[in-house]
């Protein structure tokens, strides 16, 4: 079982990356990469529908053979995607949405986080709540 | 032989099935009207025409044999799913229809002969046929046209006669007449052959079903398989496609329920791969996209895991590369038709996972297909079979037809697979990969996916990394690049940098190799501490025209060609300067340069600091610093060099200038002094020529200017005023200031809409108009002693309103002397003020009645008021010189319009009020009337007379004008005294061109006793007057309520006391009496 989440600016440039297990990392981040294409098409759909109304979870951005990508996107465009092993159905759409507010509310705590200063790793905090969000489902 | 693999979609199986007629008795080589027919049935077939495969045969062809009925299914036992020669031989070799064509005329002389002829030619076919359903038919081929049918007795009469002859039904005799129209003919004859063909597809499937009943399920599950699939392919000979689906649907379930084991797991595969690849093509013919997908999906779920033998795991992968490749050839070519796609589903993914398995196949083969060079190809070779092709699809050559799941002969087996992994081992792996991953690329960019696109190019980059194409795959991956690096994906650029950099030195490109070397020695860079030594110690070797060490994991056969090359390229030393431009990505060494000061005065020198700093793993050392700038003639100030060893290069050395510790930064400071000439101009730092570029520019400023300059206003500004500035200027130099100039005006760049409606002009004793410019550029003021001081008024008139920067710019010429040197020197100041401009003053409009009532509409012929208040709104005191009134055409003044406010003083927040009684005449048109404008000439207050005077117009709202049918007005005096009597005239007038009916009644009042008429009703004819009087009688002081007075117009009902009340006091004061 393989799970893989990562962080995006708005500039698409990696946040954050993690993947468990860490061998073939590489494979990882260029699915998270390329899943960029379909998140940045539905933001730019979406873009012409009421910007205020819209939906942060993109759902499924596409199923790979072996992998299902999710994407979730904030209003500041910071994105999240979201590998998972297609085999795992414990994972249902709601609970991807759940994990994926977790990890938003757990990113924004960071991001308000006055004390963290220039040269400390903003994303410690985020590490440990990925882990164990990792650990639940692995 | 073989066939070249066995996943490969035979071509049989991919064609558009349709059905297939022989034309016998056609000379197309010698005779001219045979080939005309013949090209008539065969060229330009349109997709209108009907889908028949046509073929031309000698009369006396021999078809293929038909086995013998089989009666009984009891005692036998199948030996595969599905014949190899099956679909080929009901394509290309079984007609559904034979036709027979003879040259034949109704009015033929020798026509018994004829007839017998004919006759035997068919009966030549049918023996051939024997057993067979297929069907025959006849065509004469006829010079004359034929006669309506039922006119030619002889025909009719021959036709019968020769039906019966041949054996046919009426149906299967046709006529062609060779005439002008042949094509027309011709359609219409092959509608009627595809009729019969039709017919025969019918009674085949009818066939197959029948032998359903016989079947049983143990040991004639391949049957089933078998007939269904048989069901389905003739249902599409007869074009037929749903049923087609439904019967290719149900055998895809059967073979699934075939028994599975090693030994037939190909054949199961191959099979449901055929029948799946028939049915998403016919999905996609339906234009059910998505049922086609899901069945594909359907079937990989199902054959994923069915990989068979361990030793020839490949084949498997090969297998499912060749599934997703078919399909996304099926999906491409239902869009080049009309389907579309969309971004997450398009032919691209499926490309993109067939080169996955195909990758895939490549690495089991390099695992599997590892034998050793004294391994030979065994003899005799197991793939050969005594016929050349296999009997069933799917079966392993050496084991034809054989359903035991037990190897009966392990030693035969394992030839068998030898002999396929050493075929395998043959394969052009990454020529497969690269054109599927080719077709995927091609495929998302059509569907806007420029990530996964350049994912693909990276793998194509690898693949030809691996097919030893080195330069393809270098071209590939530094096209790529930039998308990873302007994104940040910095693991995956140093993933594509190392492969990269391997591609550069196995082909020795110097130049490549240094600048992946640079980049991947970066700070982005997510090399190990290790490597990145690895790279650098490995830099330096090439610096120092040294052969690198190789790169690992690359192949050694390919690192012994480079290494001859590097030992070439090294030879020929002197030809290895490189200019590598590094703007665009992020090299080992930081650099940043700083000029002390934003600007430099030409007698300062410049001063300048590069900082660098290096982030590769070992302190490294360089020869040259040296700067260039936009002007070329600095270069030469700023260059550090340093001469050292070579063995220095990496030594760390604290003395050295130029040698770069890993994590310190390093700070070199420059100074040099400007050239007068660029005085004014940009000083730029174009390049840091280390490796290193980055950009900063500086303005060299001109000398202080030595004198002051000073403005004198009264801000705000007002609107359309002439707003008077004084400019004082000066000259504090030690010299004379020669040739002064002054430059005033609004600073540009701002809105656009401000220079048009802002003037500048010199003389503020005439107002300007839009003609005059908003900059005064360069007016000559003439030469400034020393301590000199000059006053310049400006005057500036602004239109609108709104803040507006002014710039007041002096410049001069004056000999100073720097460091001995004499030069004339150019100097200015300038002197920027944002003037604010207000509204002198807001105009109030009002229409009141004559009452001072408020009105929103006026009404016609009767007199109202005009009330203009002028309120000022700017803080320094302006004077009204005079008002005026400028009725429009529609107004006319009830008296003389003289204004009231001249030369009245307003301080800030004062109005100043004036009246205008005014009649408006009837109009018709509803909308509203013109009113005028109103003109106020002011000018701000001030002693000096010369002050020009501003009109500034005011355009008067438009006013909504009724007419009313009556008008009453009253005469009375301003006021009564108690116990006095007080007579009251009230004027009823019709204002319309009727008799008006009016009831008038006077409601008496407390305070008033009157005499006159209480209530009476009269008439009033158009446009006259009545008069009606009273003697009130006051009773007490004060405010008093008058006696009412109501008037109640029988033909107009809207007409209220309401309105009346507009027009006639209501209350009047009363007064003690003395």
């Amino acid at each position: 079982m393989s799970l893989q989440g990562d962080l995006s600016s708005p500039q698409n440039y990696p946040l954050y990356i993690r993947s468990v297990p860490t061998e073939n990392e590489l494979k990882f981040h260029y699915t998270v990469h390329t899943s960029l294409d379909v998140v940045d098409e539905k933001i730019s759909a979406m873009g012409k529908a009421l910007v205020d109304q819209r939906e942060l979870y993109l759902g499924l951005l596409y199923p790979t053979e072996d992998y299902k990508v999710y994407g979730y996107v904030t209003n500041s465009k910071v994105k999240f995607v979201m590998v998972v092993d297609s085999s795992n159905t414990a994972l249902r759409d709601n609970e991807i949405r759940s994990m994926f507010r977790k990890l938003h509310n757990s990113y924004t705590d960071i991001m308000c986080n006055p004390s963290i200063t220039r040269g400390q790793d903003p994303f410690q905090a985020f590490d440990t709540m990925v882990n164990s969000m990792m650990m639940q489902v692995c | 032989m073989t066939p070249p693999t066995h996943w490969d979609f035979p071509v049989e199986l991919c064609c558009r099935p349709m059905a297939f007629v022989t034309l016998t008795g056609l000379d197309v080589v010698y005779n001219a009207v045979h080939r005309a027919v013949w090209d008539a049935f065969c060229a330009n077939r349109r997709a209108d025409r009907v889908p028949i495969s046509f073929k031309v045969l000698p009369g006396d062809h021999e078809y293929p044999k038909c086995r013998t009925k089989r009666t009984s299914y009891e005692w036998y036992i199948p030996k595969g799913i599905l014949k190899t020669g099956w679909m080929n031989k009901h394509l290309n070799l079984v007609p559904a229809l034979v036709v027979v064509f003879y040259e034949l005329d109704w009015d033929e002389p020798q026509w018994k002969e004829k007839q017998l002829e004919c006759a035997t030619r068919v009966e030549i076919v049918r023996q051939s046929l024997q057993g067979r359903n297929t069907k025959v038919a006849v065509v004469l081929i006829q010079k004359k046209t034929p006669l309506p049918p039922g006119e030619d007795v002889i025909a009719s009469e021959r036709a019968a006669a020769l039906c019966n002859a041949c054996d046919l039904s009426g149906k299967s005799l046709f006529v062609l007449p060779h005439t002008d129209h042949l094509v027309g003919y011709i359609i219409r004859l092959e509608n009627a052959f595809y009729e019969h063909a039709q017919t025969y597809y019918y009674t085949e499937i009818r066939r197959v079903k029948s032998h359903k009943e016989f079947l049983n399920k143990t040991t004639h599950q391949l049957l089933f398989v078998r007939h269904q699939f048989k069901i389905a392919f003739f249902s599409e000979l007869k074009q037929d496609t749903q049923n087609a689906l439904k019967n290719y649907r149900t055998a895809y379930n059967l073979v699934h329920e075939l028994r599975a084991h090693e030994t037939n797991i190909l054949e199961i595969k191959t099979m449901a791969g055929f029948i799946n690849y028939k049915i998403c093509r016919l999905c996609f013919q339906h234009n059910t996209p998505l049922d086609a997908i899901a069945q594909f999906r359907k079937h990989i779920d199902l054959c994923k895991k069915k990989i068979g033998s361990a030793e020839l795991a490949f084949e498997h992968a090969a297998w499912m590369s060749k599934q997703f490749q078919a399909f996304g050839d099926l999906f491409d070519e239902a869009i080049k038709l009309g389907l579309t796609a969309i971004q997450t589903q398009n032919p691209g993914f499926y490309y993109q996972q067939a080169a996955y398995y195909a990758q895939e196949r490549k690495q089991l083969a390099s695992m599997l297909c590892n034998h050793d060079s004294s391994v030979t190809y065994p003899s005799p070779d197991p793939l050969e079979t005594p016929t050349g092709v296999l009997d069933f699809y799917g079966q392993r050559p050496w084991r034809q037809g054989i359903l035991s799941f037990d190897l009966s002969d392990p030693e035969k087996e394992k030839m068998g697979i030898l002999s396929l992994q050493l075929k395998e081992k043959n394969v052009l792996h990454s020529e497969l990969i690269i054109t599927l991953l080719s077709n995927a690329v091609a495929q998302f960019k059509k569907y806007k996916c420029p990530r996964m696109k350049s994912h693909l190019m990276v793998q194509m980059g690898e693949e030809y990394y691996y097919a030893k194409d080195y330069a393809k795959a270098l071209k590939l991956l530094d096209y790529v690049m930039c998308e990873y690096r302007s994104e940040g994906w910095w693991t995956l650029l140093t993933s594509i940098l190392t492969t990269a950099l391997k591609c550069s030195y196995l082909m020795a490109q110097l130049k490549d190799y240094i600048t992946y070397s640079l980049e991947l020695l970066g700070r982005a860079s997510t090399l190990k501490e290790d490597q990145k030594s690895r790279i650098e110690k490995n830099l330096i070797k090439v610096l120092m025209n040294e052969s690198p060490d190789p790169e690992p994991d690359c192949d050694t056969a390919a690192v012994k060609a480079s290494q001859k090359l590097w030992a070439d390229r090294v030879s020929l030393a002197g030809s290895n300067i490189f200019t590598i431009e590094v703007q665009d990505f992020i090299p080992f060494v930081q650099c940043k340069a700083k000029f002390l000061a934003p600007s430099f005065h030409v007698d300062v020198p410049v001063q300048f600091d590069v900082y660098l700093r290096a982030d590769c793993p070992h302190p490294i050392r360089f020869s040259k610093l040296c700067i260039s700038f936009n002007n070329q003639d600095y270069n030469q100030y700023c260059v550090v060099e340093e001469a050292y060893q070579k063995s220095d290069i990496l030594e760390q050395s604290s003395q050295g200038t130029m040698c770069l510790v890993p994590g310190k930064t390093r700070k070199f400071s420059f100074k040099f002094v400007a050239k007068t000439e660029d005085v004014g101009k940009k000083i730029e730092i174009t390049s840091v020529d280390l490796i290193l570029g980055s950009e900063s520019g500086r303005l060299i400023a001109r000398k202080v200017p030595n004198i002051s300059v000073q403005l004198r206003h009264e801000p705000p500004a007002l609107t359309n005023e002439m707003y008077c500035l004084i400019v004082t200027v000066e000259s504090h130099e030690e010299t004379v200031a020669k040739d002064v100039k002054l430059t005033a005006g609004l600073k540009p760049g701002q809105d656009a809409n401000l220079t048009q409606k802002t003037q500048v002009t010199l003389h503020g004793t005439d107002a300007c108009d839009d003609s005059f410019p908003a900059l005064l550029p360069d007016i000559p003021v003439g030469d400034l002693q020393p301590g000199e001081k000059l006053e310049k008024p400006i005057y500036i008139r602004c239109g609108t309103v709104g803040a507006r920067m002014f710039l007041f710019y002096i410049s001069y010429l004056i000999n100073t002397v720097v460091e001995g040197k004499e030069i004339l020197c150019r100097c200015h100041r300038d002197e920027t003020v944002t003037i604010d401009t207000v509204f002198p003053f807001d105009v109030a409009v009002k229409f009141v009645s004559t009452k001072l009532e408020h009105l929103d509409r006026v009404f016609a012929d009767i007199p109202f008021l005009l009330m203009t208040d002028i309120l000022s709104a700017s803080p320094w005191p302006i004077t009204i010189v005079t008002s005026q009134l400028q009725l429009s055409a529609s107004m006319t003044p009830v008296d003389q319009l003289e204004s009231y406010v001249g030369n009245v003083v307003l301080q800030t927040g004062e109005s100043a009020s004036e009246c205008f009684c005014l009649r408006c005449p009837p109009v018709t048109n509803a909308s509203g009337v013109a009113t005028g404008c109103y003109v106020i000439s002011w000018k701000r207050s001030s002693p000096v007379e010369s002050v020009p005077v501003v009109n500034t117009i005011i355009t008067l709202p438009h006013v909504i004008v009724e007419s009313i049918p009556l008008h009453v007005n009253a005469d009375l005096p301003s006021f009564g005294r108690v116990r006095e009597s007080l007579p009251v005239r009230y004027h009823l007038q019709n204002k319309t061109n009727l008799v008006q009916d009016v009831e008038v009644s006077v409601e008496p009042s407390d305070a008033f006793m009157f005499s006159g008429l209480k209530q009476i009703r009269l008439r009033i004819l158009p446009g006259m007057q009545q008069e009606m009087l009273y003697n009130f009688y006051p009773l007490m002081a004060g405010y008093q309520q008058l006696p009412s007075l109501h008037v109640n117009l029988m033909r107009f009902p809207n007409f209220t006391n309401q309105l009346l009340r507009r027009f006639i006091p209501t209350n009047i004061f009363v007064k003690v009496r003395l």
